[in-house]
């Protein structure tokens, strides 16, 4: 399967996800510029953590003007599979190509971390090669992760599945305590509505290799690739 | 002329950062403050024949880029000085 991964000017996880694509799970992947409009026939585009025009403003709110994002729009239009990770979950929302806002950790302080979370939604290209309740253990590092959005929205979001990974416990469950950041209804990650685009505050790139603490994040891509055969 | 901005997060919204210049501001004896909220002032300069169209011109400045309608909300001031 062909990947794009994006760089912005302050990606710093572009490099990993290329890493994890190509040299771990052996998927065609290659990096493209920001500037570029191009997509390079890429069936899922990443677009990666880090702090992208230093998250100036807001996180997320100036890369979204970036030249590829019009491609990106375009592409996920057409249904097209999208995935954010950290920083690119913030650039999804501002795109609004996700729905709701990333804010300031609760804490006020940046966390990085292990965190438990559960699969809520098995039934998308995303997460299909996991199976609902089941418990993946990703890493986390970032400093405005808290997920919000209006009540009305959040309701919606539950209804139609969207919410595809909480933080939770060790037991499975969505406790106060297993949220690192504030997040409502402790969501790790959301869904649009078509089920063609995903926003994540974890990392699945830091967790495909057994040395680096974990293999969970290869679930996250052997979905996509899987959805896309 | 000159265009003043504030962007303040949305009634409703958690702030952690008013929250926390809230403790502080009380911690230093100043008992009778609340609801503190962190924001942000952005100052501009913009190019319009009449203050009519450069108010309509940062409102969209607002809308599109300077504040985030899910978490924000915005008022401005336009000086025509």
């Amino acid at each position: 399967m062909k990947w794009g991964v994006v760089s912005f000017p302050g990606s710093l996880d572009d490099r990993d996800a290329l890493w994890a694509l190509r040299d771990v799970l052996g998927q065609d992947a290659a990096l493209l510029w920001h500037k570029d409009e191009a997509l390079g026939g890429a069936e899922c585009v990443v677009l990666p953590g880090g702090f992208s025009y230093g998250d100036y403003l807001r996180c997320g709110a100036i890369a979204r003007f970036s030249p590829i994002m019009k491609s990106v729009a375009s592409f996920a239009a057409d249904g097209g599979l999208v995935l954010g990770i950290c920083n690119g979950f913030q650039i999804l929302c501002e795109a609004h190509l996700l729905p709701g806002a990333l804010t300031r950790n609760r804490s006020l302080a940046f966390v990085c971390d292990f965190v438990n979370l559960r699969v809520e939604n098995a039934a998308t290209p995303f997460t299909r090669a996991a199976h609902r309740g089941e418990m993946l253990r990703l890493p986390i590092k970032h400093g405005e992760g808290c997920y919000v959005a209006p009540e009305d929205e959040l309701r919606q979001l539950e209804e139609r599945g969207q919410i595809l990974l909480r933080y939770v416990d060790e037991r499975g469950e969505a406790a106060d305590a297993a949220n690192p950041n504030g997040s409502m209804r402790s969501i790790a990650g959301v869904a649009n509505d078509r089920f063609n685009v995903f926003g994540l505050m974890p990392h699945p790139e830091h967790a495909v290799e057994a040395m680096l603490g974990g293999v969970a994040g290869r679930k996250i891509f052997e979905s996509i690739a899987g959805a896309a055969r | 002329m000159r265009a003043k901005v504030f962007v303040t997060p949305r009634k409703g919204i958690l702030d952690p950062q008013g929250r926390a210049v809230e403790g502080a501001l009380k911690s230093l004896g100043f008992g009778a403050v609340g609801d503190v909220r962190v924001g942000r002032f952005v100052t501009l300069e913009i190019d319009a024949p009449s203050r009519a169209e450069a108010e309509s011109a940062v409102r969209q400045i607002c809308e599109r880029l300077l504040a985030n309608p899910n978490i924000e909300d915005f008022s401005f001031e336009v000086d025509p000085g």
